[in-house]
């Protein structure tokens, strides 16, 4: 359950981020490749060496689909409708993942942030995350 | 045994060389308390915990994060031997505190958040990998004795 002030503070840290998309997504990818190795298994057809472009890339696309559903949080389902359906019948990841690539992204926020990743800032981004994963992962089965 | 190479060893010394052990537990155990507020039952005892204001300012959270993280400390100055070091810990948590042992992994992702924030692009992907694996040692040791 997100507040409305969870609402707009959610809102404002993903504008922040959008300026430097690239930068946000390839480093939240590039730590959990780094601390979960079995999450490299899914891109085995991409080169996801630090910096390499398909890795800024692809970093950039997550990001902005992120700040997307921060734009458009009481209709996540419609919004990422099209996200949902690519991650159930086409990328198949096992479930387990979307936390452990959650947890990436908080890691990544809280290096970038500092002090400004407040313990309320925190909560509100980890509680978007869960709620925007769960919506990928709706049409798993 | 937990195989720990020089690279890991030095990255876990040097973070934890780099953090205020009188601060850091504090505000992650306080941080764990708001974002799962589930984890508050174990604290009953401890006054308000109402908002994350109250958590922020409680003293006996303050308190206790300090016990933590020099706990915490114990496994890094015992890092082959995390599992014997925490045995009687681990008895603590099950049969005294009745802690479900799920909620270790989650202050020690706060913890990692924490830390993150302080040392921001020093903590870098590769010395985020060695802490956590430390970590994940410790949340395990402290799992080991439940039955």
């Amino acid at each position: 359950m997100l507040s409305n002030t969870e609402k707009e503070l959610i809102v404002q840290i993903w504008d922040k981020m959008l300026p430097v998309a690239e930068d946000i997504g390839s480093e939240a990818l590039l730590r959990m490749f780094t601390t979960f190795p079995k999450t490299k298994t899914y891109f085995s057809h991409l080169d996801i060496s630090p910096r390499s472009e398909h890795l800024c890339c692809h970093g950039k696309k997550i990001v902005q689909a992120l700040a997307e559903g921060a734009r458009n949080i009481s209709t996540l389902t419609t919004t990422l409708a099209p996200l949902s359906r690519f991650h159930a019948y086409q990328l198949r990841i096992h479930p387990t993942n979307f936390k452990i690539f959650n947890h990436c992204i908080l890691v990544t926020l809280a290096c970038h942030m500092g002090e400004n990743f407040t313990p309320v800032a925190h909560a509100a981004i980890d509680k978007f995350l869960s709620a925007f994963s769960a919506v990928l992962a709706e049409k798993f089965r | 045994m937990v195989k720990w190479t020089d690279a890991e060893r030095k990255a876990i010394k040097a973070v934890w060389g780099k953090m205020n052990v009188d601060v850091i537990g504090s505000q992650a155990l306080a941080r764990c308390l708001i974002v799962y507020p589930w984890t508050q039952r174990y604290f009953d005892s401890f006054g308000s915990l109402s908002d994350a204001a109250s958590i922020m300012a409680n003293k006996k959270v303050a308190a206790h994060g300090k016990v933590v993280l020099n706990g915490l400390g114990r496994a890094v100055q015992n890092m082959d031997d995390i599992k014997n070091t925490y045995a009687p810990l681990s008895v603590l948590h099950s049969e005294k505190l009745h802690v479900d042992p799920d909620n270790f992994r989650l202050l020690g992702d706060c913890l990692t958040i924490v830390v993150a924030s302080q040392l921001g692009r020093a903590f870098t992907p590769d010395i985020q990998a060695a802490w956590q694996k430390f970590l994940a040692v410790v949340v395990s040791a402290l799992g080991k004795q439940y039955h």
